[in-house]
């Protein structure tokens, strides 16, 4: 059994996915824990395919690639924000026709600016971890600990600001700053990605694991500790699983998250459907053996109130 | 003194408010009433700065109010507040003093010693490790009521704070404005209610787009105003 961990770990493009794995993991359950207490799952969805638009300027210009997706991303955002403040079209209409847009330019891009037809649009949609070079380990562990460090010590002003934006803007926080600060975080958490787990699925990065972590959890930091824990293992399991199944690898870290989301969906002691399910059981043998119980719990509560 | 001078506010090419122009003297409970859609919570954004106004003066003590934030506590209404966030009773209160703690900087003894203190004046001091989602309507109420005693401030603004609170709640709430005007504290709530809960205030703003009326509770809810500000008279608005 342990071979079957150690063996893959002598290949050093295995090396390559763990360190990335990890460190992705922490990335995105940091940032996608903002995303789930400010509904910005959509817009990540939306900004994580508009990146498209700007992968093919940037190869001709001669940038990095990922230069241009972090461009293009931050763009959407603002023409999105643009159409939902200045006009009476509605918040999902906008991310649909952004998206598509983007999309649509990039596409078009890739087939019409010279030499632009040589970036691997299957790549770019499903990326593999698995192919990963050390210069994009060393870039996703620069982002992660800017990132960590950032929200450190700006914890406090984004708790008030994600929790109560009115309250926090009345109390003279630049609320738009910390706003816009989220929306390139996200952007460049999506862009750092991008290579793992491609556009299509990058979404299921930064939520999953934060998502799973909302069910099991009370508070937002704890919600980024368990997160990333749940975060690294699923790129790690994933990683594991796409080289022995020769299976696609961001597919593979994306079900296996998708699979911790669900047992805490089952099995969380707060919130989990069979954990409630036994809990009202329980109960309702209490009240067969002890029809008083009722009126017992129901003192407990006035009292609390 | 709180004047307030020409204060207009568009929304999307519509008057959300117009010319609305009132002085407050320090130390009073205010009251303001009026119709759905009457731009109560507009005037209060707008006086903060939260929203933009076309046109208009807002001043505490003879200095602009948007520029004396630290004075002011502000509680919006509850359904702007996402009540299943991850967080405790406590660090909710804690947000009162977020912005004097400073950037990079944790809490200290004093600000931690606030909190405490108005989480036990509210009643909610036993339940300040529970997450805000478990607590009853009355309860998140009395903790966002704690976040605004433990901001220390001389200017307090609580928008519909009776709504989906329960009766020992609105007790505790009316009993804590009453202390807090005698300490001389300056006090406007936006009162959806307009039966008896208007007796606690010491005047009354009227508003309708524009304000209607100013003044104690029997100048400012008469036929005429209610007519003017409901479109229909006394007997058919509390019908």
């Amino acid at each position: 059994m342990l071979d079957l961990i150690i063996e893959p770990l002598s290949l050093s493009f295995m090396q390559r996915a763990l360190m990335l794995g990890i460190f992705l993991g922490v990335l995105c359950a940091v940032v996608g824990s903002y995303m789930i207490v400010q509904r910005m799952g959509m817009l990540a969805h939306a900004i994580s395919h508009s990146v498209m638009a700007g992968l093919p300027i940037a190869y001709v210009v001669g940038l990095a690639l990922s230069f241009g997706a972090l461009v293009s991303g931050v763009l959407s955002a603002l023409v999105l924000y643009l159409i939902e403040s200045r006009s009476r079209v509605k918040t999902d209409t906008a991310m649909a026709l952004i998206l598509t847009s983007f999309v649509a330019i990039g596409v078009t891009l890739v087939s019409v600016l010279p030499g632009a037809n040589r970036i691997d649009l299957i790549h770019i949609l499903f990326g593999n971890i698995l192919g990963v070079t050390m210069t994009e380990v060393w870039w996703t562990l620069a982002v992660t600990v800017i990132g960590v460090i950032l929200v450190r010590l700006f914890f406090k002003e984004l708790l008030f600001y994600t929790f109560d934006p009115k309250g926090a803007q009345a109390s003279g926080l630049p609320v738009r700053w910390y706003n816009a600060a989220l929306i390139v975080a996200m952007t460049v958490t999506i862009v750092v990605c991008l290579p793992t787990v491609g556009a299509l699925l990058v979404v299921a990065l930064l939520v999953a694991p934060a998502a799973t972590a909302y069910l099991l959890v009370k508070e937002l930091h704890q919600m980024m500790w368990v997160g990333s824990i749940i975060g690294a293992l699923s790129s790690v399991i994933g990683m594991y699983l796409s080289y022995y199944l020769d299976a696609p690898s961001g597919a593979s870290i994306v079900l296996v998250s998708f699979c911790f989301f669900c047992l805490a969906f089952l099995f969380s002691p707060s919130d989990g459907l069979l954990s409630n399910f036994w809990t009202q059981r329980k109960r309702s043998r209490l009240v067969d053996q002890d029809p008083q119980f009722i009126d017992q719990e129901s003192r407990l509560v006035d009292q609390e109130y | 003194m709180l004047e307030v001078q020409n204060l207009s506010v568009n929304y999307r090419g519509n008057r959300a408010l117009q010319d609305v122009s009132f002085f407050i003297p320090l130390g009073q409970l205010v009251g303001i009433i009026g119709p759905n859609g009457a731009g109560k919570s507009t005037l209060v954004e707008a006086m903060l700065n939260l929203i933009p106004a076309t046109q208009g003066t807002v001043r505490f003590k003879g200095r602009a109010l948007k520029n004396q934030l630290l004075k002011t506590s502000y509680v919006s209404q509850r359904s702007l507040v996402d009540w299943d966030y991850p967080i405790t009773v406590w660090n909710v209160v804690m947000m009162a003093q977020t912005v004097q703690a400073g950037l990079f900087r944790g809490f200290n003894r004093q600000a931690r010693h606030l909190a405490g203190a108005a989480l036990e004046r509210v009643g909610m001091y036993e339940l300040r490790d529970r997450p805000i989602g478990e607590l009853s309507g009355g309860q998140q109420q009395r903790v966002f009521l704690a976040r605004a005693l433990a901001k220390e401030a001389e200017f307090l603004i609580f928008d519909e704070p009776f709504t989906a609170v329960d009766r020992k709640t609105e007790d505790i709430i009316f009993e804590i404005f009453q202390e807090l005007r005698a300490e001389g504290k300056t006090l406007m709530v936006i009162n959806h209610d307009l039966g008896d809960s208007l007796a606690i205030y010491d005047q009354l703003l009227l508003l309708n787009k524009r304000l209607i009326a100013q003044g104690p509770r029997h100048e400012v809810v008469t036929s005429d105003n209610l007519e003017r500000a409901y479109g229909r008279g006394l007997a058919r608005v509390f019908a």
